[in-house]
């Protein structure tokens, strides 16, 4: 497993909607991951796991095997997901009180978390939770939890606000959730991987990585480049290479 | 001891002004809701919420916020969409707000319940809820020293309880019940139906009756089905 990778640059196309990004997600999940998806835009995730992948379903409130969002007559007050949502069980599923559940993801058992984001750093910092508005009630729920006790945070949001200010940012100016806990991340113009040696570009959509760099104050650079100052090949492996047939 | 109730008020008879209350649920999953509107007829005031969220709508533990009776809520996230009670008190500085992780919520609670004096954890390293707090580095990784939580009083609410004070929970609003129950000097758990002692598979009981001293037979309680 020393696959060097090269950047893919997808430039005869637009940025990535906010499916096509979930479902990059979901095919960079190895199968018989223990997941868990947070609010929002990461839980569109699992509508892109392939049925028989095998990824079981993480919710910080007390349940493995969580299945889809209850419809009808199967929805149950006393089951729901950490959106407060009505979700389904699997075959398979338990359920446990939230120290358990809390001691689970703090203690390295999840393989995978998928989280938004208001800004990363190229160091992988991660501010997902507060805008730091005064005016903002703060609430934190199990934002910072996540970020530090998964073994892989992927991170899902769009590269630029809407005003274009990069989001991927040589140091976070939000409140931190975590500290260097992001390891990729997916945005709708471009995958990242971040790591000790900085931050990669693996895939881009609708740009280059030449423009991306032109655009970003974070200092990027393709897979499998050299890396002058260390005089190292920067090698990247795919896991989804291993299971390129789920996609 | 555990002694079964049926009536509402008797199950939270003598909580006293002041107190700290564990209050379980997640949202409105497992929150013991005949027990806070009885706690609000009781009339115990200037206490100390621990809870998950900080109400929802106007019921349950955002009722008892509305009543003016919580000075202070320890939790992890009170903004949400219906979470109006709150967000009014707060903005109008009528409630202090001690914002804790979701996990280390749960932890200070689970110390508090298993005689731990202090615990290192790594939620919240480097952030702005870790400020102040002592730091130690253990084999090269960061941890902040954090304190248990304990409870005068908690208010849970389980599935089912036999007379010994045995709980079950059902699905996700198991939640904070097993650790609020653990954690408070006089736990009182609410209950769809009791069921006499000896009925509940002892390889399934969650809550074993030490921790519980009332419980709240819904069943046997006018207005609930």
């Amino acid at each position: 497993m020393s696959t060097v990778m090269s950047t893919v640059e997808h430039l005869d196309r637009g940025p990535l909607g906010r499916d096509e990004l979930a479902a990059l997600v979901a095919r960079d999940i190895p199968p018989g991951s223990f997941v868990n998806l947070g609010i929002g835009l990461p839980t569109t995730v699992a509508d892109h796991l392939p049925p028989d992948s095998g990824v079981v379903l993480h919710t910080e409130n007390g349940m493995l095997g969580m299945g889809p969002a209850a419809r009808g007559d199967e929805i149950d007050p006393d089951l729901v997901n950490a959106g407060k949502i009505p979700v389904t069980e699997l075959p398979g599923a338990s359920y446990f009180h939230h120290a358990d559940s809390f001691a689970m993801m703090r203690g390295g058992h999840l393989d995978v978390c998928v989280l938004g984001a208001f800004q990363v750093s190229e160091r992988g910092d991660l501010a997902n939770w507060h805008t730091g508005d005064p005016g903002d009630i703060p609430a934190v729920g199990g934002a910072m939890d996540l970020a530090i006790g998964a073994k892989q945070v992927f991170v899902m949001m769009t590269l630029f606000t809407k005003d274009g200010t990069p989001k991927l940012v040589p140091e976070c100016t939000y409140p931190l959730t975590g500290l260097a806990c992001v390891s990729r991340l997916y945005t709708d113009l471009a995958v990242f991987h971040i790591g000790p040696e900085g931050v990669t570009v693996t895939e881009t959509y609708g740009t280059s990585v030449a423009e991306l760099a032109s655009r970003l104050e974070v200092a990027v650079r393709p897979a499998g480049s050299r890396d002058r100052t260390k005089g190292a090949i920067v090698s990247h492996v795919h896991p989804a290479a291993d299971h390129a047939d789920h996609l | 001891m555990t002694t079964v109730f049926t009536d509402p008020d008797e199950a939270v008879a003598g909580i006293a002004d002041g107190s700290t209350v564990l209050i379980g649920g997640f949202g409105m999953a497992g929150m013991p809701v005949r027990l806070i509107d009885a706690l609000i007829r009781q009339g115990a005031t200037d206490l100390t919420v621990v809870s998950n969220n900080a109400g929802n709508g106007d019921t349950g533990l955002a009722a008892l916020l509305a009543a003016g009776r919580v000075r202070k809520i320890i939790c992890s996230f009170p903004r949400q969409s219906d979470s109006w009670v709150f967000d009014g008190l707060y903005r109008a500085g009528k409630i202090e707000l001690e914002l804790v992780p979701q996990g280390t919520l749960a932890e200070r609670m689970r110390a508090a319940g298993a005689g731990i004096g202090a615990f290192y954890c790594p939620t919240g390293v480097g952030t702005p809820l870790a400020e102040g707090k002592e730091t130690r580095v253990i084999d090269g990784r960061t941890y902040v020293l954090e304190y248990p939580i304990k409870g005068d009083v908690a208010l849970i609410g389980a599935h089912v309880g036999d007379r010994m004070g045995n709980l079950v929970y059902r699905k996700t609003a198991r939640n904070f019940g097993p650790v609020m129950a653990t954690a408070a000097a006089l736990t009182i758990a609410q209950v769809h139906h009791v069921v006499e002692t000896g009925a509940l598979d002892p390889e399934a009981v969650v809550t074993p009756c030490i921790y519980v001293d009332r419980i709240l037979d819904l069943s046997a309680v006018e207005g609930t089905s």
